[in-house]
């Protein structure tokens, strides 16, 4: 089974994805390794990371020195195409006004969604971090615990290839021995700012865990963990593996890896799903609707053919919803019938309720120790290498802080390859006179090039009745689906913790010796914190739960009154923790495409 | 986009003393963070590459849409970019490495983020001809004042950027002094430069050298 047209659909399947995504692509590779017939159904055109990457290519070689433009809204060589914060003829709308009261969102139209563009950081939530409603009396507990979750964080980090190091802390767990690949050497930077920040604040900063091979998985051993007593998915888990290069330390992950060393759904899940001969993949194909039977089960999924506008319908046994959070919730509330009237499990108003974001902001300073250093070569595994898991969980727990919540910090240093705005940053610690040119501007860009550094914090966010979203009634896109109106109110909460992100940005700057040129936000964290979405780690809208009436979907992303559909995107996230997102997105589509393999072998589906 | 640029001087966190650099309020933006306004990007383009351009091809200016400058306008930006970035012993100039077909390139955009610079740059184009006499009754334009003068204006214009840089003819020039500069060090020559060594593939990372962490005072990783 291949990439193929509407024309060529099998009459009826046994599930069909919408989405190709983290969510989409986990759901199809392990549906597909386990013999189930599957059709995913993907907005975008096909995209191939190795043929359609540009590793090498520097600014000069692109129109506008690469810079971003309405149609390459990250810039030229960022891997996203036909995807951005606006799509033409594909509006979303805002009930609030003021930039902090909208949502910004990045969606993405290609073969893999989302993890082509991706800054590869992979942090399993802690124990904690699915119980905020018991431990801190905000937002939701989550129906699974930590401990449910794991073994499918073991193999989501086995099947992708993350590396990382086991540091045993509080809230942040380690993984199974043998599971991480090596973390990368840290840069100059980050390895000052570990010592400083150690020594004089104890605050640990540590390798980050992001999804690129710092060496070869291991193929031999992986596949039979992975697909215990299934010979056919173990040998095409393991030839896909060998064709995967490990890091060659250059070029951003956000590009596209050619050298597969970086994760993509494409890459490391659609391509041996394909592999199975189970899976079809129809591009192009922008979903409108879950059909429903007289009974009230699934039946199939509506969607438009892109390529020459006609609509078309196709079937299946099971319907799993991996669009993208609130494109997933923008399904759900236009799958209306006479049975549900309010879109699919939406009985009881919940669907696009609790949107949450990483509350995040950022400070940064001029570092003089790291002035005047020797020319060499600090790409790395190119992009964050080092953060600050939270340090102080006991203080969170004790109410010694005033907001409930953590976050964590990611450094953003080294020698990175210039961009248009490089000599910028030298106007303010220049000693010339005037603005730096000329031979002064030479002198400045070799003393004070890779001097600066920029700390980034990324928190929980629970949910709150404010951060909605909803059908707007007056909007319609280009094929007449209607669209989602969004609404956006970070809490007292997020302000609060984004105040102590700037006080601990500004400590450890300090610590590191740092010239300051600006102040950061303790006293204004609404100018400091991100816009909602902006950090595209949007979740919520339609979230898991213990009871039909407090939730959307039971802890498998079933909707309840629907079992034979499953969302299993971030949709189902009840909070934000202050961990990135996408692997737990991909460890909970893993446990729901167990299951749904479970509940189709016992005919329950 | 960025809220720091017109506030009053900061005042000093509550548990760290930091050293300010007086006169000091631009702003550093993290290049490669998150830090992406999604709100600068919502205008419809005019005709561009397209959403989904052969990102493998190699673009000359011109090639995408037509340049603006005239010979005249394009010889003094050559002399502009000289100065801005002259060459010296180890490296080229900016004109050398093509920098002023950049700049036209930019300010001939049909999208409306370098657009909006274009009736900067021209101006401040023609106000550089029209000082010209002022400096010396025989030249008619800037590039035919002696390179002293050229370069004198251009210092007096530098001041007025560090203290305004929103200000014109100041903002002028810290426009042009950014595409010009920016421009230079996204080739690999300008890279050079800087002291940017990566992009090159290599099967080993072992950290920065050790002369680099002997300068921090920190010991080597394990």
């Amino acid at each position: 089974m291949p990439v193929i047209s509407p024309k060529e659909t099998q009459s009826t399947y046994d599930a069909v994805i919408v989405g190709s995504g983290a969510a989409g692509g986990q759901v199809a590779y392990t549906l597909a390794m386990n013999g189930v017939k599957v059709l995913v159904l993907e907005a975008g055109r096909m995209f191939d990371p190795v043929r359609e990457t540009a590793m090498f290519h520097t600014p000069n070689m692109a129109p506008l020195r690469a810079a971003a433009t309405p149609d390459k809204q990250y810039g030229f060589y960022d891997a996203s195409i036909q995807s951005g914060w606006t799509i033409p003829g594909e509006p979303y709308t805002n009930a609030g006004k003021e930039e902090l009261r909208q949502f910004a969102w990045w969606r993405q139209r290609m073969m893999g969604g989302r993890t082509n563009h991706w800054g590869r950081v992979s942090l399993r939530n802690g124990p904690y971090d699915f119980k905020t409603r018991t431990r801190q009396g905000v937002g939701f507990d989550w129906p699974i615990s930590y401990d449910d979750l794991a073994p499918w964080y073991d193999k989501a980090e086995m099947l992708a290839g993350i590396f990382g190091a086991n540091e045993g802390l509080e809230n942040s767990p380690d993984s199974s021995p043998g599971v991480l690949l090596p973390p990368p050497k840290m840069r100059a930077g980050e390895l000052l700012a570990k010592d400083r920040a150690q020594k004089k604040l104890g605050i640990s900063f540590v390798p980050v865990h992001r999804a690129v091979l710092t060496a070869p998985q291991d193929a031999d051993r992986i596949p039979k963990k992975i697909h215990p007593g299934n010979k056919k998915a173990q040998r095409i888990l393991a030839d896909n593996m060998r064709t995967r290069s490990p890091c060659f330390h250059a070029t951003d992950c956000h590009r596209g890896c050619s050298i597969k060393a970086a994760f993509d759904s494409t890459t490391v899940l659609l391509n041996p799903a394909l592999e199975s001969g189970n899976l079809d993949i129809l591009p192009n194909a922008m979903a409108r609707q879950v059909t429903v039977d007289k009974s009230g089960k699934a039946s199939g999924v509506t969607y438009v053919d892109k390529v020459d506008n006609t609509e078309h319908h196709v079937a299946a046994r099971v319907v799993v919803l991996g669009a993208g959070s609130q494109e997933s919730v923008r399904l759900l509330l236009n799958s209306k019938s006479n049975r549900f009237p309010d879109g699919l499990g939406n009985d009881h108003g919940l669907v696009g309720k609790y949107i949450t974001d990483s509350v995040s902001s950022s400070f940064s300073a001029q570092i003089p120790a790291l002035e005047n250093m020797p020319v060499y070569n600090e790409d790395g595994v190119v992009g964050q290498q080092a953060y600050a898991p939270f340090w102080r969980c006991k203080d969170l727990q004790n109410g010694n802080l005033d907001f409930p919540g953590g976050y964590k910090l990611l450094t953003v240093a080294g020698r990175k390859m210039p961009s248009l705005n490089t000599a910028k940053q030298f106007d303010p610690v220049s000693e010339s006179e005037g603005i730096p040119f000329g031979k002064q501007l030479k002198e400045d860009a070799r003393r004070y090039y890779g001097s600066f550094q920029g700390i980034g914090a990324q928190g929980a966010m629970d949910a709150n009745d404010d951060c909605y979203a909803e059908l707007d009634p007056d909007t319609v896109d280009q094929w007449g689906i209607p669209v989602l109106r969004f609404h956006w109110k970070f809490s007292d909460n997020d302000l609060k913790q984004v105040a102590h992100q700037q006080e601990s940005i500004a400590a450890i700057l300090d610590a590191m010796g740092a010239r300051f040129t600006r102040a950061p936000k303790i006293d204004n964290p609404e100018e400091a914190i991100k816009q909602g979405g902006a950090i595209i780690h949007e979740v919520g809208g339609a979230i898991m739960g213990e009871t039909p009436d407090a939730s959307v979907t039971n802890q498998w992303g079933q909707v309840w009154k629907v079992p034979n559909l499953a969302v299993a995107d971030g949709a189902i996230f009840p909070n934000t923790a202050d961990k990135n997102p996408t692997l737990t997105i991909l460890a909970l589509a893993m446990r729901t495409a167990d299951h749904l393999v479970d509940e189709l072998k016992k005919g329950n589906l | 986009m960025n809220r720091s640029d017109d506030q009053p001087l900061p005042r000093i966190p509550r548990r760290v003393a930091l050293k300010w650099i007086a006169g000091a309020s631009a702003s550093l933006t993290i290049s490669g963070s998150p830090n992406f306004s999604p709100a600068a990007t919502k205008t419809i383009p005019a005709v561009g590459y397209g959403r989904d351009p052969d990102i493998l091809k190699q673009y000359q200016p011109g090639e995408l849409w037509p340049l603006t400058f005239t010979d005249a306008q394009r010889q003094l930006v050559i002399t502009l970019c000289d100065i801005i970035i002259p060459a010296d012993d180890t490296s080229p100039s900016a004109s050398q490495v093509g920098v002023h077909d950049f700049v036209d390139e930019w300010i001939s955009s049909p999208y409306q983020e370098q657009n909006k610079d274009r009736n900067l740059i021209l101006r401040g184009l023609a106000w550089l001809d029209e000082e010209a006499p002022r400096h010396d009754p025989n030249a008619e334009t800037f590039v035919a004042l002696n390179p002293k003068t050229r370069l004198a204006i251009c210092s007096e214009l530098a001041v007025a950027a560090k203290n305004d840089r929103k200000e014109y003819p100041g903002s002028f020039f810290y426009l042009l002094r950014n595409l010009v500069a920016g421009g230079y060090f996204t080739t690999p020559e300008g890279m050079k430069v800087v002291g940017y060594a990566g992009n090159t593939p290599n099967p080993i990372w072992n950290g920065p050298p050790k002369e680099v962490l002997d300068k921090l005072g920190l010991s080597p990783q394990e």
